[in-house]
């Protein structure tokens, strides 16, 4: 192998410090959640204890943490499954040119472009003037489509410019209908390809602020919860609950991960029936 | 009726037909109650119907609007400028300096997996960096840069640019480097053996060879900045103002026409900018 440029260190030293930059102020709040029970929001430490995580257990200490966590749980799988499901559809249907194609493409991207406030004013005002009330599960849920379905179509996009048809036209010229053909040769050649779309959708939604904000009737999601924490509360308590809702959300991409990763070794595993002969 | 199943039309609708409903019912129907609130009236305790045009007037004859209309193109600007710079350079070294694709890959997600976390906490993490007390003024005053804490490193305009760098570096490495694998390697080769230097190759081969993923990145870029209310509250401390908190604080104050007609505004501002920048790359083909 060539020996490396001299750009290659200077490039390193550049790529180090910016992962120090993504990470550092998370690795911060990570030791203070562990501050003693004297200790403040800044450093030096003042001893190590679980003192704020136990506050967070605390019925009375903080709000309804848990009650929002789960019901920002629920929300990012309902968005999660409804994200995947739509871009499929949406993604096959923009495979072949439609009438009005184009008219839905620049309102797909629209949904990516507007300001998440708009979304949140708008839907809020929307649902008060039909007199329908505003809950995290019907209008929150919809507001948060606006944004994780275009993302997802557009992951779709980038997945069909790359995907061969020639494995459609093999499965047609078997005999395969266009249903079997999307359900035995399309969906298991895309799968990976929508773990990633399914991890945005869940990720997307449960870290969702301004679409929730006015959407989501009377009970809070996490993150608005935590927002509200951000004007009253002056403790670690904060970091603790930070330092735990990352640590759930590492858990989360790290199981889509390492189910992508089992995806990968059992098709390279099986993937090819070359040279066993006629079946 | 076999001619019409067959039809790309009919298809078509039906498998976009859920994509459709969801983005007309919350997004096309929403933007049009927006609009047409931003005509009517507060009363003390209500908003009513009406056709005044009272909203506009008052939003384009105070100058606050036009100082924060300018903060909101200079928050853009910055962090547009930091995370081209930024998100270039990453994007650069992974494309064109990682030479195994399982480390290309790896790297890849380190960069993505904190854009999976809550933006909010993100936003947290910098207050023990930042503040008065933090590490950033603990270490400055250490090595005897300064001689008394600085203030202004958090709740400040650097505070604001910092973090919509911070959290949006991402939309700029992602596009950016998609784009850059798709460069044919041969042509850097050819370039070198016409005898260009490497700067060369930079200005006249890949930068122009990745102006899609720039623009991609930049229409993300801008448009989250510029739509943005809750990081310039939050790492401001309430002191900057940009378009999204304008219409974040009429909302606080149950003023819907006021905060619709704001939102109007703004929305014509990001669709003319997204327009101007479509016109230069095709989204759908450079995915």
């Amino acid at each position: 192998m060539e020996p490396r440029p001299r750009s290659f260190y200077v490039l390193s030293a550049f790529f180090g410090l910016y992962v120090l930059f993504l990470y550092g102020p998370t690795i911060t709040i990570g030791i203070l959640s562990f501050q003693g029970p004297s200790g403040g929001l800044t450093f030096p430490m003042n001893g190590v204890s679980l003192n704020w995580f136990h506050e967070l257990f605390k019925q009375q200490a903080v709000g309804d943490i848990w009650g929002s966590f789960s019901r920002s749980l629920r929300l990012g799988l309902m968005v999660m499954v409804t994200t995947v499901v739509v871009s499929v559809m949406g993604g096959l249907a923009f495979r072949k040119r439609f009438a009005g194609s184009g008219a839905l493409f620049y309102l797909a991207i629209a949904g990516l472009v507007i300001p998440s406030i708009l979304v949140s004013l708008g839907v809020g005002l929307f649902f008060s003037q039909a007199g329908i009330p505003v809950h995290w599960a019907t209008s929150g849920f919809g507001a948060q489509l606006t944004w994780t379905l275009p993302f997802g179509l557009l992951v779709m996009f980038a997945v069909f410019n790359r995907f061969n048809p020639a494995y459609e036209e093999a499965a047609r010229d078997q005999g395969a209908s266009p249903w079997q053909t999307v359900r035995h040769v399309v969906l298991p050649i895309i799968l990976p390809s929508l773990l990633g779309v399914a991890l945005f959708g869940f990720t997307l939604s449960y870290d969702e602020f301004a679409r929730t904000l006015l959407t989501s009737g009377s009970k809070n999601t996490l993150p608005l919860e935590i927002y509200g924490m951000t004007t009253n509360v002056t403790t670690p308590v904060i970091f603790a609950l930070g330092t735990l809702t990352t640590l759930f959300s590492f858990v989360i991409i790290g199981l889509f991960l390492l189910t992508a990763w089992v995806l990968n070794r059992r098709r390279s595993r099986h993937g090819s029936d070359a040279g066993k002969g006629m079946v | 009726m076999d001619r019409i199943l067959k039809s790309n039309n009919l298809t078509g609708w039906l498998l976009a037909a859920p994509l459709v409903l969801v983005l007309v019912v919350f997004l096309v129907i929403p933007v049009i109650v927006i609009v047409i609130v931003s005509f009517w009236q507060t009363t003390e305790f209500s908003i009513v119907p009406a056709f005044d045009l009272g909203n506009y007037e008052f939003l384009f004859g105070s100058a606050v609007t036009y100082d924060v209309f300018l903060n909101t193109f200079k928050y853009a600007f910055l962090t547009w400028a930091f995370t081209l710079g930024i998100g270039f350079t990453v994007a650069y070294f992974l494309a064109f300096h990682i030479r195994s694709q399982t480390t290309q890959i790896a790297l890849a997600l380190i960069c993505t997996v904190p854009f999976w976390t809550s933006n909010i906490i993100r936003m947290i993490s910098w207050v023990p960096f930042l503040g008065r007390n933090g590490l950033a003024n603990s270490a400055l005053l250490s090595m005897g840069v300064v001689d008394h804490p600085l203030d202004w490193l958090l709740f400040s305009d650097f505070a604001v640019i910092l973090a919509f760098v911070h959290i949006n570096t991402i939309f700029m490495v992602i596009p950016i480097l998609n784009t850059m694998m798709r460069i044919d390697k041969s042509l850097i080769e050819a370039a070198r053996d016409a005898g260009a230097s490497g700067a060369q190759i930079l200005w006249n081969v890949i930068i122009p060879l990745t102006k899609p993923g720039i623009m991609i990145g930049t229409i993300f870029v801008l448009t989250l900045v510029m739509g943005d209310f809750i990081t310039v509250r939050f790492m401001s401390g309430s002191q900057s103002a940009n378009v999204g908190r304008l219409i974040s604080n009429d909302i606080g104050l149950l003023q819907y026409p006021s905060a619709s007609a704001t939102s109007v505004v703004l929305l014509l501002t990001v669709l003319v900018v997204v327009g101007g920048l479509m016109r230069v790359v095709d989204i759908r083909k450079e995915l």
